[in-house]
């Protein structure tokens, strides 16, 4: 039912604010071009637009930031530098690497399948594009905020973006590749399974696949996100923070490349900018998972206080609020990649502190432990939506921040046991959350200070003794 | 500022669309047929599927479009391992076939793609899409639990036949 007054509110409209706000501006001047401003014609050139001029720089700036991060993390984690040569702290490393590899011999072996080889890395690349494109970064800026599958889709473009690294794997004709993808097949064909239904427990307790409208359900305050809207979710997320890990071939799952058994595995035959893009699709699908657990479990784009949900439910009526609403969505857009980047953060940490499983352990984990544990949750999440009915009504709606009414006065019987469980289970979300930040900061305050380490090129002293 | 154009351009983009998505499908499908090594078939077969699925997406049949991709475009990867498994002997096994069964098959795709032709030529399609735009997908789901749940639980059912069949096959006799 809350589903209903939600589609009622944002009406299409709202929906495509950035585009009203843009036809308001430069809409004379398309006129003066002779370009229409409306129909089908405008909407591709709009799409087109958008994709080439803010996704494809954004998808690949990421990259190149991302890669010289991990490489700052695993500098820091095992107690060295990581790259500080190329400007300050060495954050031009990846553009001097670009370069390198753009220089590089395109090299293709000779027994191998020619044509599906060249191909392979566009097949591995363009899924993770696809997927920024579907992701939530704002209330209004979405690139198309009636998918009404939103979740969905994403789902099936992580499923085929294994694709690229089987062909890539295959058509090398090196016995070390073909283990390397046919581990990458065994390990998403199993891991897709609880990923599948970690979401499903989420979208249980929302009752929509649309992650607008999703993003939405979760704008009162941090009680509301999904992970903590009952103690299934909260379990759920852990499942597919494991399984997303395992189906993006992330360390402790990156067995697809194990270089110390498998040389690089998949990517062995691969140089110059064709294995850049395996990388570029890597650090790319790594936002998009984070992404998903920011607009899945995490509250999307909204704040701890409810803050955002707030001033939108009070401006989204009224036209003279376009500029105001387009700061709000710009500061929400600043908060979903917040929340995707410390998603982002917590697998490259996975990855230099975990050693790796073997491949009989890895799909033992799946099979045996997540998979049984995801059904029992999805049964939970069920049971729980039929017994304790979530708050009724949009959060957003009725949530006045910091108000007595809004934490006591929910008409429905079970609601306040329902607000009591959200609200203990975010207690202990945030004091986890605290305690890591802590735990880091300490990590990195002991022993040299954390400037010193990152400007000074000496070798730091281990253990003296 | 009158000298670009003197008209608006007049120009039917999704016709265009579904012309390039189209074409793809339709050369991938004729690659399917031609190629002699099978994981090349099986990439083709990933590309038409894929031409599909954005064909559902030009129709604004997203969530069909979403499970094409999951579905049939995903299944292909394991009709690659397959191939790569079952045809270890050699790296790039071909397939040969004989110059009957070219024949049979031939005739057989003709008459289904006569049929198809016929079938689609007699059919009369509302010229309009529904003005909403989204397809329903909540009204889908109702339906298939709803008043679809038989069919929808026996073809479950199905699948659970398929599933217990093939961990019996997997699991293999015990020596007596």
């Amino acid at each position: 039912m809350s589903i209903a007054i939600l589609a009622e509110s944002t009406g299409p409209a709202s929906d495509y604010l950035v585009q009203r706000w843009l036809l308001e501006h430069c809409g004379s001047f398309l006129e003066r071009l002779h370009i229409p401003t409306s129909g089908s014609f405008f909407d591709v050139l709009y799409s087109s637009l958008l994709v080439g001029v803010i996704f494809t720089p954004a998808v690949l700036l990421f990259a190149m930031f991302a890669i010289w991060w991990e490489r700052k993390v695993a500098g820091h984690i095992q107690a060295r530098l990581g790259p500080n040569r190329v400007g300050p702290i060495g954050i031009l490393q990846s553009l001097a690497d670009g370069i390198k590899l753009l220089g590089k011999e395109d090299l293709c072996p000779a027994e191998a399948d020619k044509l599906l080889f060249r191909i392979a890395p566009y097949l591995a690349f363009a899924p993770a594009f696809a997927a920024w494109l579907a992701l939530p970064y704002g209330p209004n800026m979405v690139f198309e905020p009636r998918l009404s599958s939103g979740v969905f889709w994403i789902l099936a473009i992580l499923s085929i973006e294994v694709m690229g690294v089987i062909l890539a794997g295959w058509s090398s004709n090196n016995k070390w590749s073909v283990y390397g993808a046919m581990r990458e097949a065994a390990q998403m064909v199993s891991y897709e399974i609880p990923l599948g239904i970690a979401i499903i427990v989420a979208i249980c307790a929302a009752g929509t696949l649309n992650l607008v409208q999703l993003g939405h359900l979760q704008s009162g305050g941090i009680h509301t996100w999904f992970v903590f809207r009952n103690p299934f979710t909260f379990l759920a997320f852990g499942v597919f923070f494991v399984a997303s890990l395992a189906s993006n071939k992330r360390a402790p799952f990156d067995l697809p490349e194990s270089e110390s058994e498998l040389v690089a595995g998949f990517h062995t035959e691969y140089s110059g900018l064709r294995w850049a893009f395996f990388f570029f699709a890597e650090y790319g699908s790594m936002f998009v998972v984070g992404g998903i657990c920011a607009a899945l479990f995490l509250g999307a784009w909204n704040d701890p206080f409810g803050l955002i949900g707030h001033y939108y439910a009070k401006w989204i009526g009224d036209d003279a609020n376009i500029g105001k609403l387009l700061v709000l969505n710009l500061i929400a857009v600043g908060i979903f990649v917040t929340k995707a980047l410390i998603i982002v953060y917590v697998q490259m940490w996975l990855r230099w502190t975990l050693p790796r499983p073997r491949i009989d352990q890895v799909l033992y984990a799946c099979i045996k432990v997540l998979l049984p544990g995801s059904c029992v949750l999805l049964a939970g999440a069920a049971l729980w939506q039929l017994f304790v009915p979530d708050r009724p009504g949009l959060p957003w709606m009725q949530y006045a921040p910091f108000s007595l009414e809004a934490w006591t006065g929910s008409p429905a019987g079970n609601a306040l046991f329902s607000l009591v469980v959200q609200s203990i289970l975010a207690l202990i979300g945030v004091a986890g959350f605290a305690a890591t930040l802590l735990w880091i900061g300490y990590a990195f305050t002991t022993g040299r200070g954390i400037k010193q380490r990152l400007t000074d090129p000496a070798p730091i002293e281990m253990g003296a003794a | 500022m009158n000298l670009i154009l003197a008209q608006p351009p007049q120009i039917d983009i999704t016709a265009g669309l579904f012309y390039i998505f189209g074409a793809i499908t339709a050369i991938s499908a004729v690659g399917v047929v031609l190629s002699r090594n099978i994981v090349r078939m099986a990439v083709c077969l990933f590309f038409t599927l894929l031409g599909v699925s954005a064909l559902y997406f030009l129709l604004r049949a997203e969530f069909l479009a979403a499970v094409q991709l999951v579905v049939y475009a995903g299944g292909t990867l394991v009709l690659i391992i397959f191939g790569v498994m079952l045809t270890s002997k050699s790296p790039f096994s071909r397939f040969e076939p004989k110059a009957i069964e070219v024949a049979i098959a031939s005739v057989l795709g003709i008459v289904v793609l006569g049929s198809l032709v016929v079938g689609i030529v007699k059919t009369k399609v509302p010229s309009q899409m529904s003005s909403e735009g989204v397809y329903p997908m909540t009204a889908l789901g109702q339906a298939l639990l709803g008043d679809y749940l038989v069919p929808f639980e026996l073809v479950s059912v199905v699948l659970l036949v398929v599933m217990i069949g093939a961990a019996y096959l997997a699991k293999g006799r015990k020596k007596e």
